[in-house]
């Protein structure tokens, strides 16, 4: 847990984005980035792209393997499958973040929940048309971050989800070390307790 | 079972791509113990559906891959089951190395130097596999690390388990889609330093039986049965008359 010493008034840029809706942005490099859970246990599922270069992206598992880890927490560097570091995150009153659940998908949804799920929401179809927007496609959607979801894992491997650590007001926030693009889904999901089965909104501020 | 209709042994730190068709069943062994296996798993029909870790994961609630255990797509479709398994545990969250993290634990071994023994990265081999199939790094997901254990204490840290793999275990994955396999044996990307060992592992491949309605990994979870829905519907509908 640490908190941030930077002033709200002072951002630069402020946006809400309602559940079940996507937002990207170009972030440039040494800016800061946060997102703020305004209303608590909200899952902001998020991809970051090196700025004009899609093909340099996040890699969750490189991520984990460079920092040992598999949660995501104030010191923890975003890698990108070269290696670069994307951003690092340098306050988070959350405590964990997840990098191993993915994002839901309608498709994902008719596995895990039941086959009459597919018309649901999912944070898949928000990804495609960010990505379609910022000239890219469906192959431009990795494995994401999940800011604010908990997904626990034990030592003898068992992998659930669970309530997640985050409440109303609980931010995390990162610094730029190049020019990135972030895109958020902020999850629609409604079948488990990723969102606390409501869907509230985020918002992003950038200093 | 039959013999094998493709048989192959990879040496320490090879690689290979190929389609395998739908129901046959594709058996890795560790000739030697402590093998790795990295790989990749495409619909050969439809490339931007692949094999995806979360869904795996979270469909099966499971940090790992054993028996019993499908490897799920991002379509909530199935692309492999594993209908054997004598390891046990088997990685798929670490990725691979990359030329920083071989140059940094086992220093450098040119080509020049020696020859095919050189020090080769898993990004280097998959990238390389990829691209022979008019792909690359948009393509690139977190892969399946088979003979490989790594475990997480409850703060999240990952520690290495080695010897996980015996001389002769083997692990047999039924492809359940027509799929591109790339793979490649470098180490695990958590493994020791000290030195580069290269390990070969025997792949084979056979005819596969059809699957019962008392199959093991249709049964294991319920999620399981309804990508098994999802990929027999996906065939169905695709089948010309």
């Amino acid at each position: 847990m640490k908190e941030s010493d930077q002033n709200i008034e002072s951002a630069g840029y402020r946006s809400v984005i309602g559940a079940g809706d996507y937002w990207w942005k170009e972030i440039k490099a040494g800016e800061i980035f946060r997102i703020h859970d305004l209303e608590g246990n909200q899952a902001a599922d998020t991809l970051f792209y090196r700025a004009g270069e899609l093909s340099e992206r996040y890699s969750a598992s490189d991520t984990i393997r460079k920092q040992g880890g598999l949660y995501l927490t104030t010191g923890s560097k975003l890698i990108s499958n070269r290696g670069n570091v994307l951003l690092e995150i340098i306050a988070d009153t959350c405590g964990r973040h997840d990098t191993v659940g993915g994002a839901c998908s309608r498709e994902s949804n008719t596995m895990r929940y039941a086959l009459d799920k597919e018309p649901m929401h999912a944070c898949r179809d928000s990804f495609i048309r960010g990505v379609q927007e910022m000239g890219g496609g469906i192959v431009d959607i990795t494995c994401n971050i999940n800011f604010f979801m908990n997904v626990p894992v034990t030592p003898a491997g068992e992998l659930s989800f669970a309530d997640g650590f985050s409440a109303p007001g609980r931010y995390v926030e990162m610094r730029a070390e190049m020019d990135v693009i972030a895109l958020i889904s902020n999850c629609p999901q409604l079948n488990n307790p990723c969102n606390g089965w409501n869907p509230t909104p985020v918002e992003v501020l950038v200093w | 079972m039959n013999q094998p209709i493709y048989k192959t042994e990879l040496s320490g730190a090879g690689m290979w791509s190929k389609i395998i068709g739908r129901g046959k069943v594709m058996k890795l062994t560790d000739l030697e113990g402590g093998a790795n296996v990295g790989m990749m798993l495409y619909n050969a029909n439809e490339r931007t559906e692949r094999y995806s870790m979360p869904d795996t994961l979270k469909g099966q609630q499971v940090f790992y891959l054993r028996q019993g255990i499908c490897l799920h797509t991002d379509m909530g479709r199935l692309i492999g089951s594993i209908i054997r398994d004598s390891v046990g545990w088997h990685d798929t969250v670490c990725g691979t190395s990359d030329a920083d993290d071989v140059k940094a634990k086992y220093g450098e071994l040119s080509y020049q130097k020696a020859h095919n023994e050189w020090f080769r990265s898993g990004k280097d081999c998959f990238l390389i596999e990829l691209a022979k199939w008019g792909m690359g790094e948009k393509d690139w997901m977190p892969n399946v690390n088979f003979f490989s254990k790594a475990v997480t204490d409850d703060t999240g840290a990952l520690g290495y388990v080695p010897k996980n793999s015996k001389p002769g275990d083997s692990v047999s994955v039924r492809l359940e889609i027509d799929a591109l396999v790339v793979m490649n044996t470098c180490q695990h990307p958590l493994a020791p330093g000290g030195g580069y060992v290269s390990t070969p592992v025997l792949l084979e491949v056979f005819e596969g039986d059809a699957i019962s309605d008392n199959d093991e990994c249709l049964n294991s979870h319920p999620e399981n049965s309804r990508a098994f829905r999802n990929t027999h519907d996906y065939h169905e509908l695709k089948q010309s008359l």
